[in-house]
C-alpha cells in the first residue's frame, strides 16, 4: 500500500476517525453516586454548621471545694495528668484497693489520700452531672465506674430509700 | 522447527521471579517460544499499516521512524475511547490474587506471565507519558520510558496471553487481561507488529472463505464431500443449498469445521441435525468464517470480518441466523456484534421452526447458538436418539474460555451431553478447572502456529493436567468442546500431554445419535470407528417402533 | 540497591519522613499549621482529586459491554439458573446491582481465590501435575482489613459530632465488647494493623509478590499501619487530653478553627499522617475504591444479545462486499451451480 506513510491511525482512509464526543458519559449514574458520596461524608456535620461547639468547663464549683483556701484547690495529681490520665489513675486505684488491699495513695505534692472514688473523687467533685458526665458526653466516652458506685446523688435517695 | 521438550522436562517449571528486576530482564527469544512475523502481502490484502519484511530474532525490527509517536498518539487515543483501559491502568492494587490463575504462567513460570506484571508492561508506559507522578519520579513511581526493548518485550507477553479472562474472574476490580491485550495488540499494529498466522489469517477471512483462504467452489465441494461422507455411513444424504435466497435460517460455521479433522465430524453432525429437522437453511459462501481471527488484533479487524454475517443475512433474505460450534465467535456474537452492526431489522427474532420457541434472549441479535437450538429441540422431544451409538466414548468436557467467561453457555451442552451419551459415561473433571474457572487451550486468540510449539503446550498444562485426572481416574478416553480452535489445537495439546485422548465436537456426537427412520444399520460412527454392540441397540429400536 | 530495597525504602523513609515533620513541626509550635491549615487543604485536595479523577474516567466511554461471566446465561426458559448464577452472570440491573453488592460488600471475585501448585511426580508420564484448592486468606485479611479501617473511621465521628449520633457510641460498644484494659480496647484498631501487616508480609515475603511490588503498594500500606499506630498509642498509652482533641476536631468541622492548646504531639502525628493519606488517596491506586463501582467487566449484565448496547463512536468499516467477492470467483461458483447476483455473461458484457 502506497499510503502506508501518511498511515494516521488503524482505521484507515475510508471512514472518519471516530470523535468521540467531549462529555460524561454513564454520568447521570456516577455523580449522582459521587454526589451522595459527598453527601454521606457532609451529613455528620450539618447539626452543628455555623454553630460554635465550646467544649465544656468542668465545674469545681461545688461546697467542698469552695470550703477549701484557695492554695489547696488541688486535685491528687496535676491538672495536665489528670485530664488526660484519670482513667489510668482510676483503675489503678480499683486494682491496689481490691487486689492489693492497699487503700493509701500519695499524691504529686507528696500528700497522702484515701482510695476511694466515692469517698476521695467524689467527695470534692460530688457534682458528677457538670464534673464528669459533661465531657464524657462531649466526648462520647462511657466509662464503666457508674456499673459499681454510686454517684453523691443517687446514694442520698438509696439511703432514704433504705429508711 | 525448534525442538520441543518433553513433558517431563517441561514440568520443571521454576515458579521463583529472578532476582533482576522485571524493568531490566528482557525476553529471550529462542525458538518455540515466539511467533513469526507476517508477511507483507497479508498487511497488504487488509489495508494494514508498515508491510515489511522483518524477523523477530532480528536486533532491527525495521520499524517507522516515528514508531514512538505513533504508539504514544495511539494510546492516547485508545484512552479516550477506552474507559476500561484507563481504569484497568488505575485501580490495580498488585494483589497478586490474578497471578496463579493465568495457564501461561503455570505452564511457564515466567513472572511477566503473571496478568498484574503483563499489564504493568504496559501500564509502566503509561505512567511515564500520562501520569504526573509518573512523569516526575521515574522508576520510583513504576514508570519507564517506552524503548524498542519495551516494545519487544510486549510483543513477546501480548502474544502470551491468550484473551481466555480467567484472572478477569479472580480479579476483585475485574481487570481485564484481556481488553487490555487487544488494544496493546492494536498499538503493535499501528506500527506494523504482527504476527504471520493471524495476519494470514485475517487477510484470508477478509477476501476469501475462511481462514484457510479457500474458494467458494472449493468450499462447496468440501461441505459436499461431508454430505456425502454422512450418506456413505448413515445412508442419509443431507440436502445442502448455498447462497440461496429466502432461507429461513442462514447457518455460519467456524472455518475450522471444515477444514480439518476432527472439526469435519462436527460439521457431519451438523449436516444430519439439519437434514433430520428438515431444516429451511442455508450456507453461505461469502459469509463462511465464523471465526473472528481480527478480533484478536484489533476491534476494528474483528467488526470488519464480522460485518459479513449481518451483510449476507440481508443480501439472502433470511429470517435469523443460526451459529456453529465456536468459542471467540460467540464471544463477538455476545459481546460485540449488536453494538457494532445492530440493530438488524432486516432479521426477525429467532423462533425455533421445529418447536415454536422463541429465543427472547437474542431478541436484538437475531442469531443462535448451535446448543441452545439443540438443547431446545431435545428438551420438547423432537429427536430420536440413540445414546448406546457413543458407548465407545468416555467423555469429558471442556468449557471454552471464550463462551464461558464472555457468555456463560454452561448447561445447553452439558444438556445435549446427557441425551447422546449413554448414562455413567460423561465425567466432569475438577470443579476448579471447569465452567467459568475452565482452563484455557493454550493455543487460542491466534497463536496456535507451529512455531509456537512449546509455549502452547506450557500454555495447555493446566488444562491437559485436569484432563489426565479424568483419564487416569475414570479412563476418559474423549474430549468434548464447542470450540473450532479448541478441535484444532487439542489434539496436538493431548497428543503430547494425556495421548490416547481424542477430541470432539459435542454436534459430533449428535450425529452419531440421531436416530432416522430410513437410515442403514450403523455400524460405525462418524468416524468409521465400530460402534459397540450395534445390532442389540439397532434390534431394540426395530421393536419399539414396530410397538 | 535492588528493585525490591529500594521501593520498600522510599516508601518506608517517606512514611517516617512524614512523622518526623509533624514532630518538628509542632515542636516548633507550628500547631496552626499541623492543625488546621493542612487537614483543610487535605480534604480539599480528597474531594478535588476524587472528583477530578472520576469525571477523567468519565470523559471515556464505555464502548462494548463486557462482563466477565460467572455463571449460567439466561438462555432458555427452562434452564434454571439459581440465585448465586444470577448474580454471577446478571441478565437485568436488578441482578448486576447483586452482583456489584456482593463484589464491594463482600470482595465476591477475592472469595474465589484458588492457590495453584506443582507437584512433583517424577514417576507419573508428565512428571508433575498441577493441584489447585480454595485460598482464602487473601478475602479474609482484606475484608478485615478493610471492614476494620470502616469501623475505625466511623467510630471517629465522635470527633466532629456534637452530640455522638447513637449508631456511633453503639458500635463504640460492640467494638469495645470484650472490655478488656483501660480504656476498653476496641478490637477494630487490633485487626486494622494485624491485617495491615499481614498484607505488607505477605508482600514483601511472597517472592512473586515481592518482584512486582512498587512503592505506590508499601506506601499506602505503611501510611495506614502507622496511622494506626499512633492512634492506638493515642488511646493507651501516651495519652492525649481527649476533650481538647475534640474542641480542636469539631472547630474543624464547624468551619470556626481554632488551636487548641495543651495537646500532646502525637496526636498532630497522627492527624498529619491522616491528612497525608487523604490528600494522596485520588493520585494513587487507592482509587480502586471508587473504581470497583465502574468496573464494566463487573457493573453491566450480560444481555447484549436482548438489549443493545450502543457505542457512542461507532463508525463504519471498509469491508469485503458481497459483490467483490462473486466478482473474484464469478465464473468458478457458477460452473459449481452456485448461485450469482449477476450472471458470467451479463458481467462481462458490462466490461
Amino acid at each position: 500500500m502506497s499510503k502506508n506513510g501518511d498511515y494516521k491511525n488503524e482505521f484507515g482512509y475510508f471512514a472518519e476517525r471516530p470523535q468521540v464526543a467531549s462529555k460524561l458519559y454513564d454520568s447521570k449514574y456516577v455523580l449522582a453516586g459521587l454526589v451522595i458520596f459527598l453527601l454521606v461524608i457532609i451529613l455528620p456535620l450539618v447539626p452543628n454548621l455555623g454553630k460554635s461547639v465550646p467544649a465544656p468547663k468542668p465545674d469545681l464549683n461545688t461546697p467542698a471545694i469552695m470550703k477549701l483556701p484557695e492554695k489547696e484547690r488541688k486535685c491528687v495529681m496535676e491538672l495536665e495528668y489528670m485530664r488526660a490520665s484519670h482513667m489510668q489513675l482510676l483503675n489503678d486505684w480499683r486494682d491496689q484497693v481490691v487486689r492489693d488491699g492497699n487503700r493509701e495513695f500519695t499524691g504529686a505534692g507528696g500528700k497522702k489520700y484515701l482510695i476511694s472514688l466515692q469517698n476521695t473523687c467524689l467527695e470534692c467533685h460530688s457534682n458528677k452531672t457538670k464534673f464528669c458526665d459533661q465531657c464524657h458526653n462531649y466526648a462520647a466516652v462511657v466509662p464503666n465506674c457508674w456499673g459499681c458506685h454510686l454517684d453523691r446523688e443517687k446514694k442520698q435517695v438509696a439511703r432514704a430509700e433504705a429508711k | 522447527m525448534a525442538k520441543v521438550p518433553t513433558p517431563k522436562e517441561l514440568t520443571r517449571i521454576n515458579y521463583r521471579p529472578p532476582a533482576k528486576s522485571w524493568m531490566d530482564t528482557k525476553p529471550e527469544f529462542r525458538p518455540g517460544v515466539y511467533l513469526n512475523a507476517p508477511s507483507p502481502k497479508w498487511l497488504e490484502m487488509i489495508g494494514y499499516p508498515y508491510p515489511r519484511k522483518w524477523s523477530v530474532p532480528d536486533e532491527d525490527w525495521h520499524l517507522p521512524p516515528d514508531w514512538k509517536e505513533i504508539i504514544l498518539a495511539g494510546m492516547e487515543d485508545r484512552l479516550k475511547r477506552f474507559r476500561t483501559l484507563k481504569l484497568f491502568f488505575d485501580i490495580c492494587v498488585r494483589c497478586g490474587a490474578c497471578a496463579d490463575k493465568c495457564h501461561y504462567f503455570l505452564g511457564s513460570g515466567d513472572p511477566k506471565n503473571m496478568p498484574v506484571l503483563r499489564a504493568e508492561l504496559l501500564r509502566s508506559v503509561y505512567r511515564r507519558y500520562f501520569k504526573t507522578a509518573g512523569k516526575l519520579l521515574g522508576e520510583v513511581a513504576g514508570a519507564r520510558d517506552l524503548t524498542e526493548d519495551v516494545l519487544k518485550e510486549w510483543f513477546f507477553y501480548l502474544y502470551q496471553c491468550t484473551e481466555c479472562r480467567r484472572c478477569s474472574l479472580f480479579c476483585p476490580y475485574g481487570i481485564d487481561m484481556a481488553e487490555m491485550t487487544i488494544l496493546g495488540r492494536e498499538l503493535l499494529s499501528s506500527v506494523g507488529i504482527n504476527i504471520e498466522w493471524v495476519m494470514a489469517s485475517v487477510a484470508s477471512c477478509y477476501e476469501k472463505v475462511g481462514h484457510i483462504g479457500a474458494t467458494p467452489h472449493a468450499y462447496k465441494d468440501m461441505i459436499d464431500f461431508f454430505a456425502e461422507e454422512c450418506e456413505r455411513i448413515t445412508g442419509i444424504l443431507p440436502e445442502v443449498t448455498y447462497n440461496r435466497k429466502g432461507a429461513e435460517i442462514l447457518f455460519i460455521a467456524p472455518s475450522g469445521d471444515y477444514f480439518a479433522d476432527p472439526g469435519t465430524y462436527t460439521y457431519m453432525g451438523y449436516l444430519l441435525l439439519f437434514q433430520y429437522l428438515g431444516l429451511d437453511y442455508t450456507i453461505s459462501t461469502y459469509a463462511a468464517e465464523g471465526g473472528n481471527f481480527g478480533y484478536f488484533i484489533s476491534h476494528e479487524m474483528g467488526k470488519r470480518l464480522n460485518a459479513k454475517f449481518y451483510e449476507e443475512a440481508k443480501r439472502l433474505g433470511v429470517k435469523w441466523i443460526l451459529g456453529g460450534e465456536c468459542g471467540h465467535m460467540w464471544r463477538v456474537c455476545n459481546q460485540y456484534m449488536t453494538t457494532w452492526h445492530g440493530p438488524a431489522t432486516f432479521l426477525e427474532v429467532p423462533k425455533s421452526p421445529i418447536t415454536g420457541t422463541v429465543f427472547e434472549h437474542a431478541r436484538e441479535h437475531k442469531m443462535v447458538h448451535i446448543c441452545e437450538f439443540t438443547a431446545d429441540l431435545i428438551h420438547h422431544g423432537k429427536l430420536k436418539l440413540d445414546p448406546q451409538r457413543n458407548a465407545h466414548l468416555k467423555l469429558t468436557f471442556h468449557d471454552s474460555c471464550n463462551t464461558s467467561r464472555a457468555m456463560g453457555i454452561f448447561e445447553e451442552p452439558r444438556y445435549i451431553i446427557r441425551h447422546v451419551l449413554p448414562e455413567g459415561h460423561f465425567f466432569e473433571m475438577p470443579p476448579n478447572t471447569i465452567r467459568e474457572k475452565t482452563f484455557c487451550c493454550g493455543s487460542g486468540s491466534g497463536v496456535n502456529a507451529d512455531e509456537y510449539l512449546e509455549m502452547r503446550m506450557r500454555g495447555g498444562f493446566p488444562r491437559a493436567n485436569a484432563v489426565r485426572y479424568v483419564h487416569d481416574k475414570y479412563g476418559v478416553n474423549h474430549l468434548g468442546c464447542i470450540c473450532a480452535i479448541d478441535r484444532a489445537v487439542l489434539p496436538t495439546l493431548m497428543a503430547y500431554w494425556v495421548p490416547g485422548m481424542e477430541i470432539t465436537g459435542i454436534h459430533e456426537l449428535v450425529g452419531n445419535a440421531l436416530v432416522f427412520d430410513d437410515e442403514i444399520e450403523r455400524t460405525t460412527d462418524l468416524r468409521d470407528r465400530d460402534l459397540v454392540g450395534v445390532g442389540k441397540a439397532e434390534e431394540a429400536e426395530g421393536e419399539a417402533e414396530d410397538e | 540497591m535492588d528493585f525490591f530495597k529500594r521501593h520498600f525504602s522510599v516508601a518506608f523513609l517517606a512514611v517516617i519522613g512524614l512523622v518526623v515533620i509533624a514532630f518538628i513541626g509542632v515542636k516548633a509550635n507550628l500547631q496552626l499549621l499541623f492543625g488546621v491549615v493542612i487537614p483543610y487543604l487535605a480534604i480539599l485536595i480528597f474531594i478535588e482529586g476524587l472528583v477530578y479523577q472520576i469525571i477523567r474516567w468519565l470523559r471515556s466511554p464505555v464502548p462494548f459491554r463486557i462482563p466477565t461471566t460467572a455463571g449460567q446465561q439466561r438462555s432458555l426458559g427452562w434452564i434454571s439458573r439459581d440465585l448465586g448464577e444470577k448474580l454471577d452472570n446478571p441478565a437485568n440491573t436488578m441482578q448486576t446491582l447483586g452482583r456489584m453488592a456482593l463484589e464491594i460488600l463482600a470482595f465476591r471475585s477475592l472469595f474465589r481465590n484458588l492457590r495453584a501448585e506443582l507437584r512433583e511426580m517424577p514417576e507419573t508420564y508428565a512428571g508433575g501435575k498441577l493441584v489447585y484448592w480454595s485460598y482464602k486468606w487473601l478475602w479474609l485479611g482484606a475484608i478485615a482489613f478493610h471492614y476494620a479501617f470502616l469501623v475505625v473511621l466511623l467510630r471517629h465521628l465522635r470527633f466532629v459530632t456534637e452530640p455522638a449520633p447513637a449508631f456511633v457510641n453503639l458500635l463504640g460498644e460492640v467494638d469495645g465488647f470484650i472490655q478488656f484494659y483501660v480504656p476498653t480496647v476496641y478490637l477494630s484498631g487490633i485487626v486494622l494493623v494485624v491485617a495491615g501487616l499481614y498484607l505488607l508480609l505477605r508482600r514483601i515475603y511472597t517472592p512473586t509478590l515481592r518482584y512486582i511490588s512498587l512503592a505506590a503498594d508499601y506506601f499506602p500500606l505503611l501510611l495506614i499501619i502507622s496511622i494506626a499506630t499512633t492512634g492506638i498509642l493515642m488511646r493507651y498509652f501516651i495519652k492525649v487530653d481527649i476533650t481538647a482533641v475534640k474542641e480542636l476536631v469539631i472547630g474543624l468541622a464547624t468551619f470556626k478553627p481554632k488551636v487548641v492548646p495543651g495537646i500532646g504531639v502525637i496526636l498532630y502525628i497522627h492527624l498529619f499522617l491522616v491528612c497525608v493519606l487523604f490528600a494522596y488517596f485520588p493520585f494513587s491506586k487507592l482509587m480502586h475504591m471508587p473504581g470497583v463501582f465502574l468496573s464494566p467487566t463487573r457493573n453491566l449484565p450480560n444481555n447484549n444479545r436482548a438489549v443493545m448496547h450502543v457505542n457512542p463512536w461507532n463508525y463504519p468499516v471498509k469491508f469485503h462486499p458481497y459483490l467483490e467477492h462473486e466478482a473474484a470467483y464469478r465464473e468458478a461458483m457458477y460452473e459449481a451451480g452456485l448461485p450469482v447476483e449477476i450472471l458470467p455473461e451479463s458481467a462481462e458484457k458490462e466490461e
